[in-house]
């Protein structure tokens, strides 16, 4: 598809996303969609680093969390408008992944890797310690009584997360095009060869770990809003660590379209199986399945339709 | 010679822990040459080459690069200065195709940058001169072992090179297969670009070299034609012991 | 605040604490350092022994030391089979980094979620009738909570160096991380090497967990925390060595004993993190020219 047509199916989901709120009233669908979207953004940013450039975050949740924190903390100091808190919450994760990588990623791959599955750990413990932001009892945060154009502030939450998980995936769309993503294509493919001929893969790879922190960080930003009561475990919840990871794992790690696909389908079936069984059974469910793609299917879904379409062809 | 000095290296040492690799080895490659590197294994061939193109850094010693000191340089760096290599091992990018694989130096290596459209017909004549454009759309982790050496090559080539750092692009080819990677090496010469060979099949070195400079346990133990090279004492125990 | 004694007290504790953490890090050293597996769900292992040791003495009676090492052998196949699977998944298709690390925390979440369905979050402990004593050596109080887990784990250390460095089989482990030429010349398959190699380490959490019961009560989380740790002492303790990895694991144990005395205990495990940037920023040449 061309970007034209992929632009005006983006700006009709938006005004679709506007016009249900005007019809839809139960509020449990938007606070369900809202969570899918949140992981549509959130694998989206993963596969900028894991799927295009091949390196690993375990920290996820670390970064949501970051998102989130910053923008609890924005709105506690200083009362801060809501376009402020998804730049200071992309922000500050972005320079949290610029930085962790500029100490990690000029050695191999894996101790990346290992830094962030620390990272979650230790940030978590930070905040719990942290008195300003309520530490291990969580914080409240009070949404604006009212918010322009929509009936209530759950409803405006929902578009806003359309729109971030359309811009998402429409930078990891551009990224992959561009010769940005080739150059970390090639990062992914043989390091060495890509440095030899003449990719700065350092400078890369830090520009990915920006962006994809950054993302997650958009991500959370909205969090306080959304909870209106915020504690830790929510925050660093260990689903964003997995279901980041699983979602393009099972989706598909080359394209754009491989996150939003296991986004969707893991994300639907989580929000189905959480009613209907325990959320704990819900995190082994997803486990099995994702070390049963690693497996057996390491091009996720996407990989297993174009194979299925090639052979139909042939 | 009247070429002007392409690249010069200037008592280079390399160890690892405790063993030197490399003990304050100097050589000097012409604009244009035809450059042979030989020396029994574990001579320290690669490992100079890797510190010419930044792979390693060296820890004595300078390398210049058209009067420049290049010594503190990222391999990238040097690889826009018109430094191009070849591996040993070939290492493609497996996931992209043959066309893709030579669109990464034509959009990072050259001054510039080529991009899009324009990087692809580059790429497309650079596949033609190599005999790889019937492959243009494989993927590169399909190839057989020579067309991913003929790949190795012509990926060095679009960085548009001034020297070209051939690394065994022939060990374990047939005759007919070394014949094919000598006639694109002398291609790739015609086109002004120096090329340093790195060999064990002395026929091809003999034939393709200039000039050939020996290396033994990271020194260097002698300098010549390829006559006077095949008459040498020194090259000769190093190759067969006492 | 300060004072002499609390000075002891807390490197006497970190040093004890110390030699647990060696015993959690040989399977590290073993697969991370010596065979290039990174092994991030070790401490999963971990726990997993630690509720071994909790089965065996809540239901059976059986001491916790004794039942650790009773769940070796069912610790070291399990181990077998991991590695058969990710030998044959990944590391034969050069799919390490990406998806076999993938594995692995999907590994890590397995486990933890099933203790987590099976034991709930409460936390779990174990009985002997020698953990409340505690053993006076003049102006040092030696808890046996901890002394004895110490102790074990220098057992452990010590019978892993012998092997490694007495046994052919052991040689071949470390031949594996060096050369696999010389391996083949001794006769030996890198895989079954490795297969093997992984099973001890596997099989040393067995152990591990059950010392980590008898220090405090556990809950099926708690092997995250240990993330961090286990590898920041692989790393300091130079990829692969024994020796290193013990002396690694006592001076990490004694700072985050000393930090958490005069700081607090949940700064500790910022030290750990810490210590692990710390020494991938500084020394990365060391550890890059592997």
């Amino acid at each position: 598809m061309s970007g034209r047509v992929l632009l005006a199916v983006a700006v009709a989901l938006v005004l679709a996303a506007v016009a249900l709120t005007r019809v839809l009233e139960n509020q449990y669908y938007y606070f369900a969609t809202y969570v899918i979207l949140q992981y549509v953004v959130l694998a989206t940013a993963w596969n900028i680093l894991g799927g295009y450039t091949g390196y690993v975050n375990f920290g996820s949740a670390a970064f949501f969390a970051t998102g989130a924190y910053t923008a609890a903390v924005l709105i506690k100091a200083v009362a801060a408008p809501f376009p402020v808190l998804l730049v200071a919450g992309g922000l500050v994760a972005g320079l949290l992944g610029l930085g962790i990588g500029y100490l990690t990623l000029r050695l191999r791959g894996v101790f990346f890797a290992i830094a962030t599955l620390a990272l979650a750990v230790v940030l978590q413990t930070l905040v719990v310690n942290w008195g300003y932001v309520g530490g291990s009892r969580g914080i409240y945060t009070l949404r604006p009584a009212r918010v322009p154009f929509f009936d209530n502030y759950v409803e405006f939450l929902f578009v806003v997360m359309v729109v971030l998980a359309l811009g998402a995936l429409a930078t990891a769309r551009w990224i992959e095009r561009s010769w940005i993503g080739r150059g970390l294509v090639a990062i992914r493919d043989n390091e060495e060869a890509a440095e030899c001929m003449g990719v700065p893969t350092l400078r890369l790879k830090l520009v990915a770990t920006t962006v994809s922190g950054a993302l997650m960080g958009v991500a959370g930003a909205p969090f306080p809003y959304y909870l209106t009561y915020m504690e830790p475990t929510s925050a660093f919840n260990l689903d964003y660590a997995i279901n980041s990871l699983a979602m393009p794992m099972i989706g598909g790690t080359t394209t754009w379209v491989g996150p939003l696909v296991g986004a969707v389908l893991l994300g639907a079936a989580q929000q189905v199986a959480t009613v209907t069984i325990s959320s704990a059974l819900n995190l082994l469910i997803v486990g099995l399945v994702v070390v049963a793609f690693v497996i057996l299917a390491p091009e996720g879904i996407v990989g297993l339709f174009r194979r299925w379409r090639a052979r139909a062809r042939a | 010679m009247t070429a002007p000095v392409l690249l010069d290296v200037r008592s280079v040492t390399k160890r690892f822990g405790g063993f030197q690799a490399l003990g304050g080895v100097s050589l000097q490659v012409f604009a244009g040459e035809r450059f042979g590197l030989i020396g029994p294994n574990g001579s320290g061939k690669t490992t100079l080459i890797n510190c010419v193109s930044g792979a390693l850094r060296n820890d004595e010693g300078a390398i210049w690069f058209e009067g420049r000191d290049i010594t503190r340089l990222p391999a990238h760096r040097r690889t826009r200065l018109g430094i191009a290599r070849s591996f040993q091992i070939p290492r493609p990018f497996g996931s992209m195709t043959v066309l893709e694989n030579l669109c990464v130096p034509a959009e990072y290596a050259t001054r510039g940058g080529a991009h899009g459209a324009d990087a692809a017909a580059e790429a497309m004549e650079i596949l033609r001169l190599i005999g790889l454009d019937g492959k243009a759309r494989a993927v590169a982790g399909g190839l057989t072992q020579i067309e991913m050496r003929k790949l190795e090559l012509a990926r060095a080539m679009a960085v548009k090179p001034k020297l070209l750092i051939s690394d065994e692009s022939m060990a374990g080819l047939s005759s007919a297969e070394v014949d094919e990677i000598l006639a694109i090496l002398f291609a790739l010469h015609e086109r002004g670009i120096a090329v340093i060979m790195i060999e064990h099949i002395m026929r091809a070195v003999m034939r393709f070299s200039q000039r050939i400079v020996v290396l033994d346990a990271g020194e260097r133990i002698a300098e010549g034609g390829p006559e006077e090279i095949l008459h040498n004492a020194a090259v000769e125990k190093a190759y067969l012991g006492e | 605040m300060f004072s002499l004694d609390l000075l002891t007290d807390a490197v006497v504790a970190g040093i004890l604490l110390g030699g647990f953490y060696a015993a959690v890090s040989l399977g590290i050293t073993l697969a991370f350092g010596l065979l290039d597996i990174v092994n991030i769900a070790h401490p999963a292992f971990v726990i997993l022994g630690a509720y071994g040791a909790y089965v065996g003495n809540s239901r059976l009676g059986l001491d916790p030391i004794v039942a650790g090492l009773l769940g070796m052998p069912v610790f070291f196949l399990l181990g077998m089979v991991v590695y058969r699977v990710y030998y044959a998944s990944f590391e034969k298709r050069g799919d390490e980094s990406l998806r076999g690390l993938v594995f692995f925390f999907g590994i890590i979440f397995i486990i933890e979620v099933s203790l987590l369905l099976q034991y709930g979050v409460d936390y779990r402990s174990v009985d002997a009738a020698y953990l409340g004593a505690t053993l006076e050596l003049g102006p040092i109080t030696l808890p046996f909570r901890l002394a004895i887990p110490f102790a074990v784990a220098l057992g452990l250390t010590l019978l892993l160096h012998l092997f490694l460095s007495r046994t052919f089989w052991g040689r071949a482990v470390k031949a594996v991380s060096q050369d696999h030429l010389a391996l083949r010349l001794m006769g030996a398959s890198p895989v079954r090497v490795k297969a093997l190699a992984f099973a001890i380490a596997i099989a040393t959490a067995s152990v591990a967990g059950a010392l980590l019961i008898m220090i405090g009560p556990i809950e099926p989380s708690v092997g995250r925390e240990y993330i961090g740790r286990v590898f920041a002492i692989a790393v300091l303790g130079g990829m692969g060595s024994i020796g290193g990895t013990l002396a690694a694991s006592l001076i990490l144990g004694v700072l985050e004993s000393l930090t958490s005395t005069f700081y607090g205990p949940s700064w500790a495990l910022a030290v750990s993190f810490g210590i692990l940037l710390v020494v991938l920023a500084v020394r990365p040449a060391g550890l890059f020219g592997r």
